[in-house]
Parts: C-alpha cells; sequence; structure tokens
C-alpha cells in the first residue's frame, strides 16, 4: 500500500488523501497517516512543481559538471561530497560509477556565473583533481515528461 | 467502433441491397452530429485507452518495417504469432488449439465477428444477444441473414443475462448465442456459476456460442471465465479476442480467433477472399505484445482499476446511481432519476457543459436511461467530467 501510495504521489504530488483512497479502495485516515509517517520519515522529501524552465522567456543556464577527486583517507567520497553540496548553486550532487565520480547539476542565471562556481568554489575544493562542464542546450524530457508533446488528443470525439 | 462523425450518407433505398437498407441507422445520430460540431468538449465518449502503445511494442513493429517485411503473410496469420496465440491460450486457459488449424488472425474482433456470423448462419437463423451491448453484434447477424433476438438484462441483476431468459427465448430456429463480458457499454462480468447455466443450456440446446472477450485483462473484481473453457464448450465455442484494450492497440486492428477447425476452416475461407491477411506490422507488434507485454498491461490495467473507483464514488457522490462495473472501463450510471431520457441527458450536458458521454439507448433498448461514461481518460479530466456534471445535476435538481 505504503509502496502504491508514494508511485501516485511522485507522479501527481497534489492528490488529496481522500483521492487516493477512493483509488486504493481504503480510508482517507489510513491514508493520511500513511502520508504522515512518510514525511516524517524522511521517505517523502518535499512536494514540488515540474516546471518547463524554457518556456520562461528568462536567462536561466544549467551545466552537468563531471568531478574527479581523490577520496581522503577515512571520509572517503562523503566528505568531499559535503564540501560540495552545501553549495546552493549544487542542484544535485550524486557519487557515480564510470570515468569520474560526482556529478553535479548547476543552475545559474548565466554562464558567467557556472564558471565563477566551477573555478573558484568547487575546482579548489581539497581533493578535486578535475572537472569537466557541459552546459545544457535543450531538453527533451523532464521527470518522465515529454516536453514538446502537444498534448493533443490523437483519439476520435466518440468511440463506442 | 469509430464513429467517423463528419460523414453523412444520404441513403438512397433503391441504390442500396435490402439487407443492408434494412439495417437502422444508429437513433443517436444527431447526437454525434452535434458533438462533431462541438470544440473543447471533455470526451467521456470514447471507448479505448488513453494511453499510446507501449513504445516497445511500437518499436517492435517500426523495426520490422524498416527490415522491409512489409509482404502478405499466410492467410491465417504469421506461424510464429499463431503458435505464441496457442501457447498464451494453453497458459491463461489451460486450453488447446492447435495452431495449424484452430487459430485465425484477424483485423480486430470485429472481423472476427463477421466471419463467424456469416460462416455459421444460414438465412433466417436466430442468434440471442444480450441487450444492452456492443453496437456491431446485431448488425453482423443481420448481414449475414440472421435474425437478431435480444436477451433483456438490467442493472438489478447487474445486466448479467439470465439461463431462464435465455431459455425462455429458444426457438428450433436458434441458432447461436454472442456474449461479450466483460461488457461494453456496462462494465458487467459475468460470474462463473451464472455463465455455466448457460453454457449448459448451449450444450442441450446444441447452439454455438461467439464469445467476444475483447476486454477479458480488464477485471478488476471476481475473475472472467473464458467460455471456452467450460464443460462441453470448447466445441462449440468462437472465442474472439484481441490486443486493442489490453494493449492499447486500438489503431492496428489485430485480433484473433480460435474454434474448431471446421468453424475456423470455414472463417479463414471467408477471411481469404475478403482480407488476404491481417496488416503484417501490426501481427509483429501483436508477437511482441504477447511476448513482453505482460507488464505495461497490468500497469495499465491497475490504473483504469484506480479511476473506476474514482468515477464510480464521483458519479455517486453527485447524484447519480451507478452500478457498479467489474470490468472493461466504462461505468453504466442511470440518470432517471433526472427525468430525462438518455439522449435528453447526453445532449443537454454536451449543449451545457461540454462533456460527452454516450446516451445508454445507443448500445439497445434496455440501455434506456443510462449513460456511458468511459473513464480511461487522465485523472484530470474526469474530475473536471465530474465538476461539471456536478453542476448540471444540481441545476436540474433546483428546477424540478
Amino acid at each position: 500500500m505504503l509502496n502504491q501510495v508514494l508511485r501516485l504521489l511522485e507522479d501527481d504530488g497534489r492528490l488529496t488523501p481522500a483521492q487516493i483512497a477512493t483509488m486504493l479502495n481504503t480510508s482517507e485516515s489510513e491514508i493520511e497517516k500513511l502520508i504522515l509517517k512518510a514525511e516524517e520519515g524522511g521517505l517523502i522529501l518535499k512536494y514540488k512543481a515540474v516546471v518547463n524552465w524554457d518556456k520562461l522567456e528568462e536567462e536561466q543556464v544549467w551545466a552537468i559538471i563531471e568531478v574527479k577527486v581523490t577520496p581522503q583517507m577515512k571520509a572517503g567520497f562523503d566528505a568531499i561530497a559535503e564540501r560540495i553540496y552545501h553549495f546552493p548553486e549544487a542542484r544535485t550532487v550524486m557519487l557515480v560509477s564510470g570515468a569520474y565520480d560526482f556529478a553535479v547539476v548547476v543552475t545559474a542565471r548565466n554562464l558567467h556565473e557556472v564558471s565563477n562556481f566551477v573555478t573558484h568554489k568547487l575546482a579548489p575544493i581539497e581533493g578535486v583533481q578535475g572537472t569537466t562542464t557541459h552546459f545544457l542546450l535543450k531538453r527533451y524530457k523532464e521527470d518522465g515528461v515529454i516536453l514538446n508533446d502537444s498534448g493533443d488528443s490523437r483519439r476520435q470525439k466518440v468511440v463506442l | 467502433m469509430a464513429f467517423n462523425t463528419k460523414t453523412q450518407n444520404k441513403q438512397q433505398p433503391d441504390l442500396i441491397s435490402n439487407r443492408v437498407s434494412s439495417i437502422a441507422p444508429s437513433g443517436i445520430r444527431r447526437f454525434f452530429d452535434l458533438l462533431a460540431s462541438m470544440d473543447d468538449v471533455i470526451s467521456l465518449g470514447i471507448g479505448e485507452p488513453d494511453y499510446p502503445t507501449p513504445y516497445h511494442v511500437r518499436e517492435a513493429a517500426i523495426s520490422s518495417i524498416e527490415k522491409g517485411y512489409t509482404n502478405y503473410t499466410s492467410n491465417s496469420g504469421m506461424p510464429e504469432l499463431r503458435q505464441e496465440l496457442s501457447a498464451y491460450l494453453e497458459k491463461l486457459y489451460n486450453l488447446d488449439y492447435n495452431p495449424e488449424n484452430q487459430i485465425l488472425v484477424t483485423v480486430g474482433v470485429s472481423e472476427g465477428m463477421d466471419l463467424a456470423a456469416r460462416a455459421l448462419l444460414n438465412p433466417g437463423d436466430e442468434v440471442l444477444i444480450p441487450d444492452p451491448c456492443y453496437v456491431s453484434y446485431a448488425p453482423c447477424v443481420v448481414l449475414s441473414g440472421g435474425q437478431p433476438v435480444m436477451i433483456p438484462t438490467c442493472e438489478e441483476n447487474r445486466f448479467e443475462i439470465s439461463a431462464e431468459t435465455v431459455e425462455s427465448l429458444i426457438t428450433d430456429k436458434t441458432r447461436a448465442i454472442i456474449l461479450g463480458y466483460p461488457a461494453n457499454p456496462t462494465g458487467a462480468v459475468m460470474p462463473r456459476e451464472k455463465l455455466l447455466e448457460v453454457a449448459e443450456l448451449a450444450c442441450r440446446h446444441d447452439l454455438i456460442v461467439i464469445s467476444d472477450e475483447i476486454y477479458s485483462q480488464l477485471v478488476y473484481e471476481g475473475e472472467h471465465t473464458c467460455v471456452a473453457t467450460l464443460p462441453g464448450m470448447k466445441d462449440r465455442t468462437v472465442f474472439l479476442g484481441g490486443f486493442s484494450k489490453a494493449y492499447a492497440m486500438t489503431g492496428w486492428r489485430i485480433g484473433y480467433a480460435v474454434a474448431n477447425e471446421h468453424i475456423i476452416g470455414a472463417m479463414t475461407k471467408i477471411h481469404q477472399y475478403t482480407i488476404m491477411s491481417a496488416p503484417t506490422m501490426s501481427q509483429v507488434a501483436a508477437i511482441e505484445a504477447l511476448k513482453n507485454g505482460e507488464e505495461s498491461a497490468a500497469e495499465m490495467v491497475a490504473d483504469y482499476d484506480r479511476r473506476r473507483l474514482i468515477m464510480v464514488k464521483g458519479l455517486c457522490d453527485i447524484g447519480l446511481s451507478c452500478f457498479k462495473p467489474q470490468g472493461a472501463f466504462y461505468a453504466f450510471p442511470s440518470v432517471k432519476n433526472t427525468g430525462m431520457t438518455s439522449e435528453e441527458f447526453a445532449q443537454k450536458l454536451l449543449i451545457e457543459e461540454k462533456v460527452a458521454v454516450v446516451p445508454g439507448n445507443a448500445f439497445g433498448r434496455c440501455g434506456e436511461g443510462y449513460v456511458r461514461c468511459c473513464y480511461a481518460t487522465s485523472l484530470k479530466e474526469l474530475h473536471k467530467a465530474l465538476e461539471r456534471m456536478e453542476a448540471f445535476i444540481n441545476r436540474y435538481k433546483a428546477r424540478n
């Protein structure tokens, strides 16, 4: 049940407990209890809108930065990750396998801000060996939503 | 059946055969014409999934086209598809059908129904058909020279047919019974024990059952009983199935018919002269759906079930009594307490609130007093439609 509630909310965070209860054939209070527990336990972190920023006439730059590091004694990768993720510019920080160690997603108002972040904040961190910055050129799909989908119905108005 | 709302052929009786002329044009033609003229309508009138076909199925067909698999197939369908179907029916129902001569790949269940009627009926043969039911059954019988005899069903009996009523309608001319459960438009599912009684009748009176089981995978409560699995029925059942609903493949026009080799042989004879073979790319897609589509189908079914519960509760909350559908993706609420006929209700709702539902009388006399609401549409649209219907009903309540 918890799994189903989480899936429904992940798809539409604005569903009410009453709606979810109807869909899963259970009581509203049962769903409220589950959600509260998930929120308090840190299973649900927050509710947010999936925004198509490209539609806004406002300059915004996204970059994915590959970061290669030398893990520190004892603390390993976690200590370096912590140095990175406290910067508000870093939107997402992930340890990944492969040719580099951290993937950092950065948003800023312009190119200059990103380069400032990389040269003055990220690169000087102890243990960081090198960075490669990829600027985002075009977004096709965001959190499961295809962005250029016209949304026009392909169906006839009535089918018996 | 996609209803083309744009063409309005005025029939010239002297030009058209008596048989075709005898099929009355749908009484709700005016409603469809009105709908065609309107924009920004939320339609609960679309009897097909709102999902596109799962991508892996589309991709399999695209790749086959790229490789040049664009020829006819065997009349009966690709051997691989018939083998997959045979294995599928064996696994699902423990039914043994020979892919060589007992399985025919058709252009949807629609073709299968037409072939079955044409292969089995002699002029004047009577065919029993539940009322209300899907719109093609009676016309298929008429076009084959048969005589449809409707089996009335009602909400009080959960729109199931009763053996007692069926028996009272059997004459020495009765040749077959058409069943379509889970049902369009009611969402009814025939429970096994009631189906057993009907099967027993079919055996006793030597009748063939043509069973349209297109919605078999879309069952949310109780379970679907495949008619051919009942004692004595395999040899006298034409079992029609397809991919349209469970795999969201309506536009591919692909289905299958299975029965004993004599019936399939006769149906294949008609099929080879009228169709040749079902579209090759659709057959490739069907193979992919059978091999790897179970998971995506299950996800869609779970989603329909959630929307079903929202729909039924929503309709009850706004004051329409609604039989709880157990299968397919339709709710069939009664509009009798509004004092309107099905058609009045649908027409006023369309004009005043821009919500389209299908008047129940489109599906037979026993559908009068009901409207069909398809819940295979996004939750957002469902909620919007329910809000508008609530406003509509409150307005008429206040007036009465």
